[in-house]
């Protein structure tokens, strides 16, 4: 690969987290509504305090944010943050940080996202294929139609029916949370399975989903592919089937597979943030739903430039192994 | 693929386009998904403008305009609410709501589609890496998360126009790329050419030749920003984003979670609102595979 399509391609992220990072600066600044006082005046109406003084406190506060900075040295000052991955002090949970209540949340979003996503894309790949193999029996087409529901199915409704059925009739696994509250969080094997008994629910719901439009597109991919050319040759030569199917044609249908998984990320985050709100999860978008609330916009900010990073940085890794996995690809020829 | 368009290449706009109609139907008749999909979304559409008839608009649609949590009976067919609402009316104006805000955000993406793709594949040059660039920029970032952020910050002042206005400015990058792509395939085939030669000017080789040609593409490519924004209003209103004041689909999934209609077994709260949900996006997700397949022939896969 050409060191020219590496710096295109950094030059590209880059210029994405700046872009992600100057609409999030500039959007607070047309709001009309002002986080800090409206902080400090549910803090004075909760409080019974007088509201005398209140404006000296928010212009305190503005001083210590450097919102009293002219507008040019506020963007660069944000700049700065953003490549030292420093978002200040949440406004709602007052003394920690953003860092450090992102920190929190973030470990039950990875573990309930990407197990989902793992557990879609192989078994949607795996689904897809056979879908798509015209020596299948016959019977797994009934699964494309089921397949075409659950990847419509927005995962926040097919979320909201599990939680009927499965937890609301039938009782057998909890309406929300990620562990009971009675549990007592630490590395044991009783919490492991209670965790587990909880993530259930909200994982089957994205993998339902995802997994639906993972056969759905691993089928296509497969149709094209076996129409080619050199799986009638395969076959001519009377190669073992099973052997034409994996090395030939799974194989050669299974990259374009690769990218669509990426090109889904920015889906899945969506979901996986609704998905945890219907289930009142403590990941990312449980946090989301509560800054949303009381206007917490240092920390809905964090939250946007991590999973921008995170995003950014999946893609280009996928971008990069994509050579090593089909020698057909080079970069540098285009 | 050099082979020469024979049949386009003498075809006058206008029988083009009255052709285009014909293949459609043709193809609506041979494609059952398709059709299905039509006469569900032209349903929810009939019931959603028709049903303004039978209920008051005005009033029914919002609290206090009923007894609460009634159970669908002769009066109120679909029930009301934990706050008074007529569950029937929300529904007719929630549907409706629903469909203004994703076909204003998916119009607005698709002529900005248009706009940008025609220029980026006519233009070339640094005009079109610009283009490029921009589009694969928006790409990347997870625009739901923006979304969010811009909506909380305007939370009191949604309306739906504002909603549709979010979703529009991240409705358009899809678009430009996919009649860019299209835009430069077309543009080298010979009519096109033969166009060019036998006089025509720019602009009307762009509306004589290129968009007839290019309308299975744009057919599929509103569709698909129809369903990205309606999949996009319905989450930001499951977070509480949308207008408080009005009944859209996604905010009767907010207030009955918020109420928690489940627990309290008020079934017609939730079930209703989550049954025209799911139609509306089936039928958009099946009309825009057909769509797709119309636009794609190649992908066409033979049953």
């Amino acid at each position: 690969m050409s060191w020219r399509y590496l710096v295109r391609r950094i030059l590209l992220l880059l210029l994405v987290m700046w872009t992600a990072a100057t609409i999030n600066f500039f959007i607070p600044k047309l709001s009309p509504r002002d986080p800090i006082k409206e902080r400090l005046q549910l803090a004075a109406t909760q409080g019974g305090r007088n509201q005398t003084g209140l404006q000296a406190m928010a212009d305190a506060y503005a001083h210590q944010y450097g919102l009293d900075q002219p507008l040019w040295k506020q963007y660069l000052h944000a700049l700065l943050k953003v490549v030292q991955f420093d978002y200040g002090y949440s406004i709602s949970q007052y003394p920690r940080t953003v860092n450090s209540v992102i920190g929190d949340a973030l470990p039950w979003t990875i573990c309930l996202g990407l197990v989902s996503i793992l557990i879609a894309f192989v078994v949607g790949t795996v689904l897809g294929a056979l879908l798509g193999w015209p020596r299948s029996p016959g019977w797994l087409r009934a699964l494309v139609p089921v397949s075409m529901l659950t990847s419509a199915v927005p995962a926040f409704v097919l979320g909201f029916l599990l939680i009927y059925l499965f937890a609301f009739r039938l009782k057998a696994f909890p309406l929300a949370g990620a562990y009971s509250q009675t549990a007592n969080p630490g590395w044991s094997l009783s919490f492991a399975g209670d965790v587990l008994d909880h993530a259930f629910l909200p994982a089957m719901a994205l993998v339902l989903f995802q997994m639906g439009g993972q056969a759905l597109q691993m089928r296509g991919l497969m149709v094209m592919t076996v129409g080619e050319d050199y799986i009638t040759f395969a076959d001519a030569k009377g190669l073992r089937p099973q052997r034409v199917f994996l090395r030939y044609a799974v194989r050669n249908a299974l990259l374009p597979q690769v990218t669509g998984l990426v090109m889904s990320l920015g889906t899945f985050i969506f979901s996986t943030v609704l998905v945890e709100t219907l289930f009142a999860y403590p990941g990312l978008g449980g946090l989301i739903n509560s800054a949303i609330q009381v206007l917490d916009f240092n920390l809905l900010y964090g939250i946007t430039m991590i999973l921008v990073f995170a995003v950014c940085i999946a893609t280009l890794a996928v971008d990069l192994i994509y050579p090593l996995l089909d020698p057909r690809i080079r970069y540098d020829r285009r | 693929m050099v082979t020469p368009a024979t049949t386009s290449m003498t075809m006058p706009g206008r029988q083009a386009w009255t052709g285009r109609a014909g293949s459609f139907l043709r193809y609506v008749r041979r494609n059952p998904l398709l059709a299905v999909g039509l006469i569900i979304f032209l349903a929810l559409v009939l019931f959603s403008t028709a049903g303004s008839f039978l209920v008051d608009t005005v009033k029914a649609p919002y609290p206090l305009a009923a007894p609460a949590s009634l159970a669908p009976s002769w009066d109120y067919p679909f029930g009301t609410d934990a706050q008074g609402r007529d569950m029937l009316a929300v529904m007719i104006v929630g549907t409706r709501l629903s469909l203004k805000i994703g076909l204003l955000a998916g119009s607005i993406g698709l002529a900005v589609g248009i706009v940008l793709g025609l220029i980026s594949a006519f233009y070339g040059g640094w005009i079109d890496s610009a283009i490029r660039w921009i589009v694969d920029v928006m790409f990347t970032i997870p625009s739901f998360l923006v979304m969010v952020v811009i909506a909380s910050l305007l939370q009191q002042y949604i309306s739906i126009e504002n909603m549709a206005f979010i979703l529009a400015a991240f409705a358009w990058p899809g678009p430009t790329r996919g009649i860019r792509a299209q835009v430069l395939s077309l543009r080298e085939r010979q009519f096109i050419q033969m166009a060019r030669l036998s006089g025509m000017r720019g602009p009307e080789i762009i509306i004589r030749e290129l968009l007839p040609n290019l309308a299975p593409f744009l057919l599929a490519g509103f569709v698909g920003a129809l369903i990205g924004a309606v999949y996009g209003a319905l989450g930001l209103e499951l977070l509480g984003l949308g207008s408080q004041r009005e009944p859209t689909l996604g905010m009767t999934f907010f207030w009955m979670q918020k109420y928690s209609a489940l627990l309290r077994n008020l079934w017609w709260w939730w079930g209703i609102p989550i049954a025209i949900i799911i139609l509306l996006i089936l039928s958009l997700y099946f009309i825009s595979f057909a769509l797709d397949e119309w636009a794609n022939p190649r992908s066409r896969r033979s049953a």
